[in-house]
C-alpha cells in the first residue's frame, strides 16, 4: 500500500459514528426518528459507512453503561432501511457483546463489523472476527486506548487482529490523549506492519482538541479510514467532527467522497437541534485527555459526582491513576466511594 | 471422619492450586494428579508434594486397582466432554472446573444441597462463583427481575482458552445468574485489565429490585452471604456497603442495589491478584470437602 508521494492523495473513507460514539453523549437514548434523520442526511452527503449501536457496542444496554431507549437491532434495521448507498456498521466489544449479537445485527442488515478490544488484548477478538467473516461482513479492528502502549507493541496487536480476519485496524484514541506525533508514530507503525494486507484507520477524540489534527496526520501517514461524528457528538469532549473532517480534507485535496455542504447541513440542521449539550472540552474532559482516561467515563463520573458529592475531575484523575480500561464504568462508583471514605476519615 | 479420595486431572496452574488447597484441607484425600505430558511441571510439582502423578491420562487413572471417589477436572471443556462418560461409567463423581457444563451448575453456598447424588457437577465460571452468591442473597429477600455482573480480572490471569472463547464466559455466567442466582434475566460482562502490577479481581453485582424493597433486609442478606463465601475464600470482601439507588424510568421503574466486591487470591500456588482462579479452586475444594464430610443432602 505504499504510495508514490507525487501521485494524487489516496482516498480516505470517513466512517460516521454519531449514532454510536454519540450514543454516549446522548446517554444511549437515541430515538428511531433521530436515527433515521441522521442516516438520511449522512447518506445524502455521501458518507459511505455509518455506525449505529449503543455507545459500548452490541449488548451494551445495561446498568453499567446505561440502558438504551430503543433496542440496538431495531435501530440498525431502521438505519439500513433509511440508507440508499451508505452501509451500516456495528461495534462489538468482546466480553460484553457476543457472536449471537453480531448475527442478529447482520440479520438486521448491518454489513460492517467493528470489533473493539483494549489495545493489549487483541486476542479476545478472534472468535468475533471469524464469525463476522463467515457472515460475509467487512471487518474492522479497534485497538482502544492506543496511547497506553508504544507504536511497536500496538503494531503487534494489530497483527493479531489481521491474522484473525480484520481487514482494517484502527488506532483508537479513546482518551483523546495522543498528541500529534504520538498519533503519527502509531499510524506509521501499523502501516508498516499490516499495510500490505489490511488498511489502517484512526479514531480521534477532542479532549485535547486534537481530534482533527491527529486525523490529518493519520491520513498523511497512510491511514485510509477515519472516524468522525456530526457536531463532534461523542464521549468526552466529543469526536473529530465529521463536518470539519470533510471540510479539512477537501482543503487538503484529499478525496473522501463526502459533500462538504451536505455534511455541514447534516450537523447544523439534523443533529444540533436535538442535542442537550454540545460536546465541550471542559475541566473533566481535558482531565481525561491529560490523564489518559477512557472518554465515555465522563457522564458516569458526572453522575457519580452528583450522587456522592465528590468532584468529577477528581474521580477521573483517580481512575486514570488506577489504569482502568474501557468497560470498567463500575469502578467509577467504587472510586467515588473511596473518595467519600477518605474525606470522612480526614474530617 | 469419613473421607473421600480424589484425583485431579489437569496438572496446570488450576490443578496445582487446587492440589495445594486439598492437601491443606485434609477432608479429601488426594489419590493422584493426572496429565498427558511426561515433561509437565505440574506433575513434577505434585510428586514433590508426595502425590502420585502420572502422564498416562484418564486411561491410566481408570486402570488403577483402586479408583478415586471423585475426580476434579481442570483440563478443557472438550477434554471433559470426552472424559465425563468414562468417569460416570466407572462410578466416579466429577467436579468440573471447565466450561463444559455436562452436569448441573453448582455454587457451594447457594445450591450444593440436593446435589449429593449428581454424577457430575459444573463449577460455572470464576465470575459466576464470585457473584452468584450475591444475586442469590438479594433474590432470597426480594424479587430480582434482572441481575448484571461485571468481572474485572488481570490480563495475566486470563489463559488462552478463556481468550479464544470469551463468549462462553458471558453466556454461561448469564445463564447461571438466572438458574442458580434466581434472577429473572441475567447478564455478565468480563473485562481484562493489563495494568502492572496486576489488579486484584473485582466484581460488581447490580440487581434490579422493587421500588419498595426493604433495603435493610437486602443489605443484611448480602453481608451474611459475604461472610459465608469468605469462609472458603478468605480474600472475598466488600469494598463498600451495598449501594441502593432510587427507581429510575430508564431502569424500567426498578430500584437498584449495587455490590462492589474484591476477590484477593489466597496465594496458594497462584499469585494473590489471580482471585478469579483462586475462587474457582476454592469453590471446587469446598464442594469436595462438603461431600467428604457428608454435609450435602441428596
Amino acid at each position: 500500500m505504499s504510495e508514490n508521494t507525487t501521485a494524487a492523495p489516496a482516498k480516505i473513507r470517513i466512517t460516521d459514528s454519531t449514532l454510536r460514539d454519540g450514543s454516549h453523549a446522548m446517554a444511549h437514548r437515541f430515538t428511531e426518528e433521530q436515527v433515521r434523520g441522521v442516516v438520511h442526511a449522512l447518506d445524502r452527503a455521501g458518507v459511505e459507512v455509518i455506525e449505529v449501536t449503543h455507545g459500548d457496542g452490541l449488548g451494551g444496554s445495561s446498568f453499567n453503561y446505561g440502558f438504551s431507549l430503543e433496542d440496538d437491532i431495531k435501530l440498525v434495521a431502521a438505519a439500513v432501511d433509511e440508507a440508499t448507498s451508505a452501509r451500516i456498521a456495528v461495534l462489538l466489544l468482546p466480553g460484553l457483546g457476543t457472536v449471537e449479537d453480531l448475527k442478529r445485527a447482520h440479520g438486521a442488515g448491518a454489513s460492517v463489523a467493528r470489533i473493539a478490544t483494549h489495545c493489549t488484548e487483541a486476542d479476545v477478538s478472534l472468535q468475533h472476527f471469524a464469525a463476522a467473516r463467515e457472515l460475509g461482513m467487512e471487518t474492522v479492528g479497534f485497538l482502544m486506548l492506543s496511547h497506553r502502549i508504544g507504536p511497536a507493541e500496538l503494531a503487534r496487536q494489530a497483527r493479531i487482529m489481521v491474522d484473525g480476519g480484520a481487514q482494517c485496524v484502527y488506532v483508537v484514541d479513546s482518551a483523546g490523549a495522543l498528541v500529534l506525533g504520538e498519533a503519527q508514530a502509531r499510524i506509521s507503525a501499523l502501516v508498516a506492519e499490516i499495510g500490505h494486507e489490511a488498511q489502517v484507520g484512526f479514531h480521534g477524540h477532542q479532549n485535547l482538541s486534537l481530534g482533527v489534527a491527529n486525523s490529518v496526520l493519520a491520513a498523511q501517514n497512510g491511514a485510509r479510514q477515519i472516524d468522525g461524528a456530526l457536531c463532534a457528538l461523542g464521549a468526552g469532549a466529543g469526536n473529530a467532527p465529521t463536518e470539519v473532517l470533510a471540510a479539512t480534507f477537501d482543503r487538503l485535496g484529499i478525496p473522501t467522497g463526502v459533500d462538504v455542504q451536505g455534511a455541514l447541513a447534516a450537523a447544523e440542521d439534523v443533529v444540533k437541534p436535538f442535542l442537550h449539550r454540545l460536546p465541550f472540552a471542559d475541566r473533566s474532559a481535558i482531565t481525561q485527555g491529560h490523564a489518559g482516561v477512557y472518554s465515555s467515563f465522563l457522564l458516569h463520573a458526572e453522575r457519580a459526582a452528583e450522587r456522592y458529592g465528590v468532584p468529577a475531575h477528581e474521580i477521573l484523575q483517580r481512575v486514570g491513576q488506577a489504569g482502568y480500561v474501557g468497560g470498567q464504568e463500575d469502578m467509577i462508583i467504587d472510586v467515588a466511594l473511596q473518595l467519600v471514605a477518605e474525606r470522612e476519615r480526614a474530617a | 471422619m469419613s473421607t473421600l479420595t480424589a484425583a485431579i486431572v489437569g496438572p496446570g496452574n488450576i490443578g496445582t492450586d487446587l492440589l495445594v488447597k486439598l492437601l491443606r484441607g485434609g477432608a479429601v484425600q488426594v489419590h493422584s494428579m493426572v496429565g498427558v505430558d511426561p515433561a509437565s511441571d505440574g506433575l513434577a510439582r505434585a510428586r514433590a508434594l508426595g502425590v502420585e502423578a502420572s502422564a498416562g491420562g484418564v486411561d491410566w487413572l481408570l486402570a488403577q486397582d483402586t479408583l478415586p471417589d471423585l475426580v476434579f477436572e481442570a483440563t478443557s471443556a472438550k477434554a471433559h466432554l470426552a472424559n465425563a462418560p468414562r468417569y460416570a461409567e466407572a462410578g466416579i463423581k466429577a467436579i468440573d472446573l471447565t466450561p463444559a457444563a455436562a452436569g448441573p451448575f453448582v455454587c457451594p453456598p447457594v445450591n450444593l444441597d440436593g446435589l449429593a447424588d449428581a454424577p457430575n457437577l459444573n463449577m460455572i465460571t470464576c465470575g459466576g462463583q464470585a457473584t452468584i452468591p450475591i444475586v442469590h442473597a438479594v433474590s432470597s429477600v426480594v424479587p430480582v427481575a434482572y441481575a448484571e455482573i461485571v468481572a474485572s480480572i488481570a490480563s495475566r490471569s486470563a489463559g488462552p482458552g478463556t481468550r479464544a472463547n470469551i463468549d462462553e464466559f458471558t453466556q454461561t455466567t448469564a445463564r447461571a445468574i438466572e438458574s442458580v442466582g434466581g434472577a429473572g434475566r441475567g447478564k455478565a460482562i468480563i473485562i481484562l485489565n493489563p495494568v502492572d502490577p496486576p489488579m486484584i479481581m473485582r466484581d460488581t453485582v447490580f440487581c434490579a429490585i422493587p421500588a419498595d424493597a426493604d433495603t435493610d433486609a437486602v443489605a443484611e442478606s448480602i453481608h451474611a452471604m459475604v461472610a459465608e463465601v469468605a469462609a472458603y475464600v478468605p480474600g472475598y470482601t466488600l469494598r463498600a456497603d451495598p449501594q441502593f439507588d432510587a427507581p429510575r424510568e430508564e431502569w424500567y421503574g426498578h430500584a437498584r442495589v449495587a455490590v462492589f466486591l474484591e476477590v484477593r487470591g489466597n496465594g496458594d500456588y497462584l499469585p494473590p491478584w489471580a482471585g478469579n482462579l483462586d475462587i474457582m479452586t476454592a469453590a471446587a475444594a469446598r464442594v469436595g470437602e462438603r461431600l467428604a464430610l457428608g454435609k450435602v443432602t441428596t
